[in-house]
């Protein structure tokens, strides 16, 4: 299905339902949708499983998301941060669930998802806390943990640069968890801060194909 | 790969020490080989770029997904998309790559990873680590990219003062604090001595400021000397 190129943030999150699964980009800020995920503040959409390598920083973005309580439950690798007050506070009430994974086992199960991989053996957390419950097996001497990818019903991407096909390429840095969430979720929106015409973006230079790809909103750039 | 040889015989640094932050830093990145790809982890190991001298030729990784990061960015150069794995804005250096996470990650797991210098909470005899949770019921699990780290570089490094600030030994017998990866440092970098870890034990490469069998005492691990029998 080819690309719809958004008016705006809020028709770019229109129909993403309750209990939707929502891979969000990012680290730390950068890459953050910060505007998207306003726009799905502005929806409404609420018991949401967030996957997000961070549980917010600040008071914007994600963090306001789970300010206003749509999070029902948070996937990530680093919660804790020094901006991390709204996270904290709602955790230590019990009112989000936390799963925390590995960051490398994080990006590799949601890889997993895009690439059609039914699951994988990892050598990362084996003998941790984080691997307790989980299937292990030896595999060359090395004991390796079972993990199975994550999926999302939708993902909210920062990109740096669109074309009207939805080809996408990132600005340093904040390329960071984007091109794996593109693969992993069955509605894909990225925001861009620039949508350009098909043909100018350097075919060896996309990162994330349009294929991926099934809404872009140009966004302007907050630096 | 030309690895700097570690004295074979213990070596008592006594007109010297115990060690301040900097000079432990120092004292790690002498032995990082010309030429190596590092990742220093957030917190303390990223004093350790401060001095490895550019002709060093070492690359240095970071987890969100760039290699040849340079240094800490000064105020004009401050760029909100260019930042390393504690969140602080950095610059690039000529011959700089960005990937994506499970490719930065997949260079970890990999083995492609010469060296990571990380914390830690504690490291036992053994090598194993503990860095990541105190298991306190307050506290917000938080892992990041330590678990990766711990299994995947080819060499780890752990750079840490050898006591708490209660003077409790953070070298142990046995980790109390949960585990981020078992049997995987190499080498344990403190302000009274520097250990090599592993199957064998711990062996004491150099001390500061302390005599080895000062030193010995004052931890709860059976030590031994560098090239002792």
């Amino acid at each position: 299905m080819s690309v719809r190129v958004c008016g705006d943030p809020d028709e770019a999150v229109a129909g993403i339902e309750d209990g939707s699964t929502v891979l969000v980009g990012g680290f730390g800020m950068a890459g953050m949708p910060v505007e998207l995920i306003e726009a799905l503040i502005r929806l409404g959409a609420t018991e949401l499983t967030v996957v997000s390598n961070n549980a917010g920083n600040g008071d914007t973005g994600l963090a306001a998301l789970l300010d206003k309580g749509r999070v029902r439950r948070i996937v990530c690798s680093f919660p804790r941060q020094s901006d991390s007050w709204v996270f904290d506070r709602l955790y230590r009430e019990g009112r989000v669930e936390l799963e925390v994974a590995p960051q490398g086992t994080l990006a590799e199960r949601l890889r997993a998802a895009g690439a059609g991989i039914g699951a994988f053996y990892s050598p990362t957390g084996a003998g941790t806390l984080l691997a307790e419950g989980k299937e292990t097996r030896e595999i060359a001497g090395r004991t390796h943990v079972l993990e199975y990818p994550i999926k999302g019903d939708v993902a909210l991407i920062g990109a740096h640069r669109a074309d009207r096909m939805g080809n996408l390429v990132y600005r340093r840095t904040a390329r960071n968890f984007g091109p794996v969430m593109a693969t992993a979720a069955t509605t894909v929106v990225a925001q861009v801060h620039e949508i350009v015409d098909t043909g100018v973006l350097d075919p060896e230079a996309v990162v994330t194909p349009s294929i991926y790809v099934d809404r872009v909103v140009k966004v302007v750039p907050a630096a | 790969m030309n690895p700097t040889i570690s004295p074979p015989s213990l070596v008592e640094h006594l007109g010297r020490g115990p060690l301040t932050q900097h000079e432990m830093a120092a004292r790690v990145a002498r032995d990082i080989p010309h030429g190596s790809y590092v990742n220093l982890g957030i917190g303390r190991p990223t004093l350790v770029a401060d001095h490895l001298p550019q002709e060093a030729g070492v690359v240095l990784h970071t987890e969100n997904g760039m290699l040849n990061m340079g240094p800490a960015a000064q105020d004009g150069q401050i760029d909100p998309d260019l930042i390393n794995a504690g969140k602080i804005p950095v610059t690039e250096l000529p011959g700089a790559a960005y990937f994506h996470h499970a490719d930065s990650f997949a260079m970890m797991r990999g083995g492609h990873l010469d060296i990571c210098v990380l914390g830690a909470f504690q490291v036992s005899s053994a090598g194993d680590l503990a860095n990541w949770h105190t298991g306190s019921p307050g506290a917000v699990p938080a892992v990041g990219g330590a678990m990766d780290l711990a299994i995947g570089a080819k060499r780890v490094f752990v750079m840490m003062t050898l006591f708490d600030k209660h003077g409790v030994p953070k070298l142990v017998p046995e980790c109390t604090y949960p585990l981020t990866g078992a049997g995987c440092v190499d080498r344990v970098y403190t302000d009274f001595a520097t250990f090599q870890v592993g199957p064998g034990g711990a062996t004491v490469l150099e001390t500061f400021g302390i005599p080895y069998d000062d030193l010995a005492q004052r931890l709860e691990v059976t030590l031994s000397p560098s090239g002792g029998t």
